[in-house]
C-alpha cells in the first residue's frame, strides 16, 4: 500500500474524550487578515517555557523590526526579536495572558518598512544542524500552547530513536480555526516545514494528523503530498482532545506514551501546524517569529476573524479591531475554551504562542448548579488517560496527596474533559490541578532530601 | 474614539479552564429518568386500571415530602427540585403490588428517603438504592399484603392470581413469553410489562443517562446463568427467556441497578456488578425461599460497590498492560 493514500478509518482515535460544540463555523471560512501594527507593543521576556530571555536593549534604545532585543538565556530558552520598528519606552513588569504580571519590553512603534531578515536558506541543501540553529536563532517556539522552544524539541537525546514526525492538524479545541486556515492557505509551506523537521531529526516518515471535520484541508494536503510517498495524511475521528500529544500518537501509531515519558520515548516527535509554518518562514524566508496567527471568535465578539497579529499587540487592540466586545460577554479567554486562560486585563499582549482569543457569552458556557458527586462514572468514561477524576478531585480536596499520587494524579494533562462532562458540575480538573501541583512539589522535596 | 474594551459595561468571569460545559446536569438527568418511566406508568393504567396510580402518587408525595422535611429540619438546602426524590417515589410505587394499602405505601416511602437516603447524607452518599430499601422494609413489615396479587385486566387465565415466578416456584407452572412481554400477568405495578420497561430503558441508554454496561451485563448474565440450570434439567428449571422476562428483573435492570449513586463508577466494575446481580437473582429464584430475587440481588451488590470500585480501577494510559 502506498503510504500517501488517505487512510479514512474512523476508528483511528483514542479511548474516551468528548464532543463539545465545535463552533468552527464562526470563522472557518474567513481567510487570514493582517492586523495593522499597533502604536505600542508589549513584549514579555518569557514568551516560552523555560528561562526568560535576557533584554539586551535599554530604555530609549531604537530598535528595528527583526532586531534581537532579548537573547536566549540557557538551554531551554529562546531569543526575542523586535516585531516592530520603534523606541523602547520602558522595561517593566506588565500584564501577561498567563495571569501574572511579568517583565516586558514596551516599544512605541514608528512607521517603517525596514525589516532585518536573516539570510534565506535553501530547504533542499540545508543540513540538519543548520536547520536547528536557524530555528533557535529565529526564536521559534511551539504554538500548541506550552511554547516550548522548538529547537530543543528537535534535538532528541541520541539514545532515543525517533522514527516519525507527526504534525498536529487536529485543532480539537472548539472555536479555533487558525491551524485549519494555515492548512488551507499555506499548504505547500506546511509540507516544506514538515520536510525540514524530518531532515533536522533525521527521520524518514512524516504524518499529518487531521480530524475528519476538516475535509477541505484533508483534500488539499493529500493533493500536496501526492508525490511524497514518505508523508501520509492521517484522518482521525473528531473528538476532544484528539490533538493532545499522547492521544495523537496513539491514534496515528497505536503506541502509548508511558506516564512520565515523552513522545520520543515511543519514537515520535509532534509539531504544531503554526510551529511548522514558523519553521518554514525562518528558513525559507529568513523571518524570525514576529507575528502570531490567531482566531478571534465566540458569540461575544462583534466580528469573528482569523488574524495575523504582531507579537506584543495588546488584547484590547485585537478585540477592538474585531468590532469590540458585546455587552453580553461573560468571559474572555486566550487559547481554546477547554484549556485556555480567562483574562481580566486586556492590556496583556498577544504572545508568540497565542492561538486564539475567545469572547464567550453565557449561552455558550452552559453553567449548571453544582451538586454532590452522583458517582455516575462519566468522568472515568471520558478521561483519555484512564484516570479516576472524581476520586482524584476528592483526594485533592481532602489534601490526601500521597494517595492521589499512587492513583496517578501527575499523569493528568488537565484537558478538562472530566469537568466538561460532570453532570454534578464539579470542578474536577480544577481540584486535580491543585493536587497535582502539591504532589509535584512533594516529589521535588523528596528528590532534594 | 472610546474603545469598547477600555470602558467595559460587562463583568467577566475568571474561572480556570475548561470554560465550557456539556449540557449535562444532575437535574436534567433525573428528569429524563422520570420521562423514561412514563411507558411503565401507562402500562399500570392499561393493565391494572388508573386507580392504581394512587399508590404511585402516594409514594411520590411522601418521598418528596420526607426529603423536604428532613432538609428543613437539618437546615440544609432543599433539593427536592433535583428530581431524585420523585424518582425514588415513582420507583417504589411501581414495584409494589396492585391494591397495596396507601398507608403502608406512605410508610415505605418515608423509610426509603429517611433511612435509605438522608441518613447517609442525601443524594450521592447513599449506599443502597432508596426505593429498594423502602421495598425491603415493606417486605419485612407487611409480608402478606406485599405478596398478594391481582390479575391484570386482560388476563386470559383467570384461575391463578399468582405471579409467574410464584407459579413456577410453588406449582411448577411456566407462563409463556408473550403475556410476560406485554405484561398480562400478575406482578408488581410497573414490573409486568417488559415492553414498557424496554421502551423507557432503551431511551435512557440512547440519550446517555444510563450506560449500557450494567443492563447488558445483567441480561447476558441472566441468560448465561439460567441457561446453565436449564440445560442441566429443562423440566425442573425455567428457560432463560422466562427468567429474563418474569418478575422484576427487567425493571431492576434498567431502573434500579443503573442508579448512578449505588452502582460502580468503573467500566469493569459495572460489568461485574451486573453479572453479580444476575447470578444472585438466579440463585435466589432457584434455591431461595422466595420466588423473586431481584430486590435482594441488587441490594446485596449495592453493598459491595465500594470494593468493586477499588479493585477495578482502569489501567492508566501508557502503563504496561
Amino acid at each position: 500500500m502506498s503510504s500517501n493514500m488517505i487512510s479514512i478509518n474512523h476508528t483511528r482515535t483514542f479511548r474516551g474524550g468528548v464532543h463539545p460544540d465545535e463552533q468552527k463555523a464562526l470563522t472557518e471560512n474567513i481567510p487570514f487578515e493582517v492586523m495593522p501594527i499597533p502604536r505600542q507593543i508589549i513584549i514579555p521576556l518569557n514568551q516560552h517555557l523555560g528561562k526568560p530571555a535576557k533584554a539586551i536593549i535599554k530604555k530609549g534604545s531604537e530598535v528595528k523590526t527583526g532586531e534581537i532585543i532579548a537573547e536566549q538565556d540557557g538551554f531551554i530558552s529562546s531569543p526575542i526579536h523586535s516585531p516592530v520598528s520603534g523606541k523602547v519606552s520602558k522595561i517593566s513588569s506588565g500584564a501577561n495572558v498567563a495571569g501574572f504580571p511579568k517583565d516586558a519590553i514596551i516599544i512605541e512603534t514608528i512607521e517603517s518598512n525596514e525589516i532585518l531578515l536573516m539570510p534565506r536558506l535553501d530547504p533542499e541543501k540545508i543540513t540538519p544542524d543548520e536547520i536547528r540553529e536557524r530555528i533557535k536563532m529565529a526564536g521559534v517556539v511551539g504554538q500548541g500552547g506550552a511554547a516550548f522552544p522548538t529547537y530543543v524539541k528537535l534535538s532528541p537525546p541520541p539514545d532515543k530513536k525517533v522514527d516519525i514526525i507527526i504534525i498536529n492538524g487536529c485543532e480539537c479545541e472548539p472555536y479555533l480555526t487558525r491551524d485549519y486556515r494555515y492548512m488551507i492557505e499555506r499548504t505547500d509551506d506546511l509540507i516544506t516545514g514538515l520536510r525540514l523537521i524530518m531532515k533536522a531529526v533525521g527521520v524518514e516518515k512524516g504524518a499529518i494528523g487531521i480530524e475528519d471535520n476538516k475535509p477541505e484541508a484533508i483534500q488539499k494536503l493529500s493533493e500536496a503530498v501526492k508525490n511524497l510517498p514518505n508523508i501520509s495524511i492521517e484522518v482521525l475521528k473528531t473528538k476532544y482532545p484528539q490533538g493532545a500529544e499522547k492521544m495523537l500518537i496513539k491514534a496515528v501509531t497505536g503506541k502509548e506514551v508511558p506516564p512520565g515519558k515523552l513522545p520520543f520515548d515511543v519514537g515520535a516527535v509532534i509539531q504544531n501546524i503554526g510551529t511548522t509554518i514558523a519553521i518554514n518562514d525562518a528558513i525559507v524566508k529568513g523571518e524570525p517569529q514576529l507575528t502570531a496567527a490567531l482566531t478571534v471568535s465566540g458569540f461575544g465578539i462583534n466580528q469573528p476573524k482569523n488574524l495575523i497579529v504582531t507579537v506584543g499587540t495588546p488584547l484590547s487592540d485585537v478585540l477592538d479591531y474585531c468590532g469590540g466586545v458585546k455587552d453580553n460577554a461573560v468571559k474572555v479567554i486566550v487559547g481554546g475554551p477547554m484549556m485556555g486562560v480567562a483574562q481580566y486585563d486586556f492590556s496583556a499582549p498577544v504572545m508568540k504562542a497565542t492561538s486564539g482569543i475567545l469572547v464567550l457569552t453565557k449561552d455558550e458556557i452552559n453553567e449548571h448548579e453544582e451538586t454532590p458527586c452522583l458517582r455516575c462514572g462519566k468522568c472515568i468514561d471520558v478521561c483519555p488517560l484512564n484516570l479516576i477524576p472524581t476520586k482524584l478531585a476528592r483526594l485533592s480536596s481532602l489534601e490526601k496527596f500521597e494517595e492521589s499520587e499512587k492513583l496517578g494524579i501527575t499523569v493528568c494533562m488537565e484537558c478538562g474533559t472530566c469537568t466538561y462532562t460532570c453532570p454534578a458540575n464539579l470542578p474536577l480538573v480544577q481540584w486535580i490541578r491543585f493536587g497535582k501541583q502539591r504532589v509535584l512539589a512533594l516529589q521535588r522535596e523528596r528528590q532534594t532530601a | 474614539m472610546e474603545t469598547t474594551t477600555a470602558n467595559p459595561s460587562y463583568k467577566l468571569e475568571l474561572t480556570s479552564s475548561p470554560h465550557v460545559h456539556s449540557r449535562w446536569s444532575t437535574k436534567q438527568a433525573m428528569w429524563f429518568v422520570v420521562i423514561a418511566l412514563i411507558p411503565a406508568l401507562i402500562s399500570v393504567v392499561i393493565l391494572f386500571g388508573p386507580y392504581q396510580l394512587l399508590i404511585v402518587l402516594t409514594s411520590v408525595v411522601f418521598c418528596v415530602g420526607t426529603e423536604y422535611l428532613i432538609k428543613k429540619l437539618r437546615k440544609r438546602k432543599v433539593t427536592v427540585m433535583d428530581g431524585s426524590a420523585v424518582i425514588t417515589g415513582l420507583l417504589l410505587g411501581l414495584i409494589l403490588p396492585p391494591n397495596f394499602s396507601l398507608s403502608s405505601t406512605a410508610i415505605g416511602a418515608v423509610f426509603a428517603i429517611a433511612i435509605g437516603k438522608e441518613v447517609f447524607g442525601g443524594l450521592g452518599y447513599n449506599i443502597f438504592n432508596p426505593a429498594l430499601a423502602g421495598r425491603a422494609f415493606l417486605q419485612a413489615a407487611f409480608p402478606v399484603s406485599i405478596t398478594t396479587w391481582i390479575n391484570p385486566n386482560y388476563t386470559v387465565d383467570t384461575v391463578s392470581s399468582a405471579t409467574p415466578l410464584a407459579a413456577y416456584k410453588f406449582d411448577k407452572v411456566f407462563t409463556s413469553i408473550q403475556p410476560l412481554f406485554l405484561g398480562n400477568v400478575g406482578g408488581s405495578l410497573g414490573e409486568t410489562s417488559a415492553l414498557a420497561i424496554l421502551i423507557g430503558g432503551i431511551f435512557l441508554i440512547a440519550i446517555g443517562v444510563v450506560n449500557y454496561r450494567i443492563p447488558l451485563s445483567m441480561v447476558l448474565g441472566m441468560l448465561v446463568f439460567s441457561a446453565i440450570f436449564w440445560l442441566i434439567d429443562p423440566v425442573k428449571y425455567p428457560n432463560p427467556a422466562f427468567q429474563l422476562f418474569a418478575g422484576g428483573f427487567l425493571f431492576g435492570t434498567f431502573f434500579m441497578a443503573t442508579d448512578w449513586v449505588t452502582s460502580p463508577i468503573t467500566s469493569r466494575g459495572m460489568w461485574i456488578f451486573g453479572a453479580g446481580i444476575a447470578f444472585l437473582v438466579v440463585v435466589i429464584r432457584i434455591f431461595g425461599g422466595l420466588p423473586e430475587g431481584v430486590m435482594y440481588g441488587i441490594l446485596i451488590m449495592n453493598s459491595v460497590v465500594p470494593i468493586i470500585n477499588r479493585y477495578t480501577y482502569p489501567r492508566i494510559f501508557g502503563e504496561a498492560k
